[in-house]
């Protein structure tokens, strides 16, 4: 007898067929992207037969300057949606963590979660009406559209790791600063800003992934020439496939695995 | 001890009329709204003096703790008042207060330093930065920490992290150091070692101490005096032997130490004492306790230790049949069973000489003095 049948309980590593469905599902999960990954290396013209090893695509990819503008457009965007989304639902987490238990809070928490749970064409469709009557009174056609509407769907993904950080957080320690002579802003300051701070490069890692995938919201919302890398690749489908496209996929792909990576790793050292 | 130096003038413990450094008046403390609320203080009122060491003792749910968050301002009273040297701080938030605390769990901060730790009182206090590297030194000396100066909080043993916590909270140089069962977390032995540890800090930085426990050993070993809570009140104040030998009530005499409890009748009353018939006949005279309110029966309370047994019957204050002895090291119990059912623990010290020469079944005596009786007042 083995271990695992002497081990008291239900276990469903030992069902009988389990191995076989768990690698099927890793291998459908993953086949097609490895397919990708290896196509983008190709020296030839198509997507599906091999002709050599060659970095040319990502060359092609490199030297093309609508990829160009698309990846700094993607980056910008990137960037201020985190960082916005992240100081809102900073402050969201504070206000859902140290209060006391007032009425509505969960009605409170279903609210900031709203972009989870609408489905995204939905609020794509919304926001273009939306801003679609802005446009027309203010006559502004820039690119504060999309930040707008990318800080507001990542607020979600940014508040989730910070507010598990902070209930993971004893409060005695905020009442052990005030006990020591710091005033509300300073115990804020010195005790639970630092200690928050995991939760925080977590959620801004977090919601600038997602912002830098976003397809549907964007395709909606954005002005003409406003494409990101995302719906500059749509774009590029429709015309007729080339192994540019996949360089283009690996290379987002790449960023996204290293910054996910580092979003696992700093939520397990606080372990 | 240099840095404390300003504290040395502080007049000797246990004199008349003390300073009162924390006092507390008719303090109501009610959790919760509504129909749902908890009375977890019922207007408790005490004084405690500067320099000492104060233990507030009972069992948990006892409002204990309540008090010592009213004390350090984490909460605020439903009713009454907190009084420091005199002034009200009933009002103030808890960083306006002088005062500091050592936590059940320490709360140090995770993402200093040792030093930084013991420091941040201070540099709060908008302190000089040379004043506050002085303290620290002074602080590390004084817990016998200096080699563990840089570390992380996280780097060293409970311990040590105790010694820290003790150390942030005194760097500050508190009128009161306030302290919630700071001593649950550690093993025996070291609490053991913390308890004389704690002793040796009060007594070198003169700060008056109050103390939250349910370890009645603890508040016996380290106290001056000590407050018995239950159920969100006061019920007795004394020093340690005063709580022990005189226990106010039925309660006090359970929850600190062994004790039997004796039915009686009151013949008499004088003013110079009781004369109370036991359950076996004999009277025993006892001096009339403090706010006695004349009924005619009584509970009466006999420590173990206070007690022999006798083969006597001139000598015997009660009778019973030895039923069980429990032997344990520095003194043997022995139980014996009374005519009207109750049982009595009779606790005598060992000798070198042997066992003392009683068996199971033994019809014999017990024999206390009149001082050894304490007259409950419920």
């Amino acid at each position: 007898m083995t271990d695992g049948q002497v081990r008291r309980g239900f276990s469903v590593k030992h069902l009988p067929g389990m191995a076989a469905v768990a690698l099927l599902c890793f291998v459908l999960l993953y086949a097609p992207i490895f397919a990708l990954v290896v196509y983008s290396f190709n020296a030839g013209e198509s997507i599906a037969l091999w002709e050599g090893f060659s970095l040319r695509w990502y060359g092609a990819a490199w030297e093309n300057e609508a990829v160009q503008e698309a990846t700094v457009r993607s980056l910008i965007v990137a960037s201020f949606a985190s960082a916005i989304s992240t100081v809102v639902a900073t402050m969201a987490a504070l206000g859902t963590t140290r209060t006391g238990p007032y009425r509505g809070r969960t009605a409170v928490y279903m609210l900031i979660n709203q972009p989870l749970m609408v489905p995204e064409i939905v609020t794509a469709v919304a926001l273009l009406i939306f801003f679609a009557m802005i446009k027309v009174a203010t006559g502004y056609q820039g690119l504060a559209y999309l930040i707008a509407a990318h800080s507001a769907f990542c607020v979600p993904f940014a508040y989730l790791p910070i507010r598990a950080r902070l209930e993971g957080m004893s409060l005695t320690l905020e009442q052990a600063a005030a006990d020591l002579y710091a005033s509300p802003w300073q115990t804020f300051r010195k005790v639970t800003l630092p200690l928050m701070m995991p939760g925080i490069v977590a959620g801004a890692m977090l919601a600038f992934v997602i912002s830098l995938d976003d397809v549907v919201i964007t395709e909606f919302v954005k002005s003409a020439g406003q494409d990101t890398l995302p719906t500059y690749m749509l774009g590029q489908l429709r015309r007729g496939i080339s192994p540019e496209v996949n360089a283009i996929s690996t290379a987002l792909l790449a960023v996204t695995v290293v910054i996910l990576t580092a979003f696992f790793v700093l939520n397990r050292k606080r372990h | 001890m240099e840095g404390l130096s300003h504290k040395a003038e502080s007049p000797p413990r246990g004199q008349e009329a003390a300073v009162t450094a924390v006092e507390a008046r008719e303090v109501t403390k009610i959790f919760g709204s509504g129909g749902d609320t908890v009375v977890a203080l019922d207007a408790v009122s005490i004084a405690i003096r500067e320099n000492e060491f104060f233990t507030l003792l009972g069992p948990s749910g006892c409002g204990k703790t309540t008090l010592l968050r009213l004390i350090a301002g984490f909460d605020h009273p439903t009713g009454g008042s907190i009084v420091l040297y005199g002034e009200d701080i009933s009002p103030l938030p808890p960083y306006k207060r002088p005062v500091n605390t050592v936590f059940q769990n320490y709360a140090l901060f995770p993402h200093m330093t040792v030093a930084e730790n013991i420091g941040f009182g201070l540099s709060m206090l908008g302190r000089p930065k040379a004043e506050i590297d002085d303290t620290v030194d002074s602080m590390l000396r004084l817990v016998r920490m200096e080699e563990l100066k840089n570390r992380r909080t996280s780097q060293i043993s409970g311990g040590q992290q105790q010694r820290v916590a003790l150390a942030r909270a005194l760097a500050p140089r508190p009128k009161v150091l306030l302290l919630d069962e700071p001593l649950s977390a550690l093993d025996f032995k070291l609490r053991k070692e913390m308890q004389i540890e704690l002793k040796r800090l009060q007594n070198e930085t003169g700060i008056t101490f109050i103390f939250v426990t349910h370890d009645q050993e603890e508040a016996l070993t380290m106290s001056d005096r000590i407050a018995v809570m239950s159920q969100g009140r006061i019920l007795q104040v004394g020093s340690p032997r005063d709580i022990y030998d005189h226990p106010a009530d039925h309660f006090v005499a359970d929850f600190i130490g062994e004790t039997n409890f004796i039915d009686a009748e009151i013949l008499q009353v004088e003013a110079e004492g009781l004369t109370i018939r036991l359950p076996s006949d004999k009277t025993v005279r006892t001096p009339l306790p403090e706010g006695f309110e004349p009924r005619k029966q009584v509970s009466l309370a006999v420590r173990p230790e206070h007690a022999d047994l006798t083969r006597q019957p001139a000598e015997a204050q009660l009778n019973g049949t030895l039923e069980n002895i429990v032997y344990f090291g520095t003194a043997t119990n022995y139980f014996v069973r009374l005519p009207d059912g109750s049982e009595f623990v009779v606790r005598q010290a060992n000798r070198r000489e042997g066992e003392g020469g009683y068996s199971v079944g033994d019809e014999l005596g017990i024999a206390f003095s009149a001082n050894a009786v304490q007259v409950l007042r419920d």
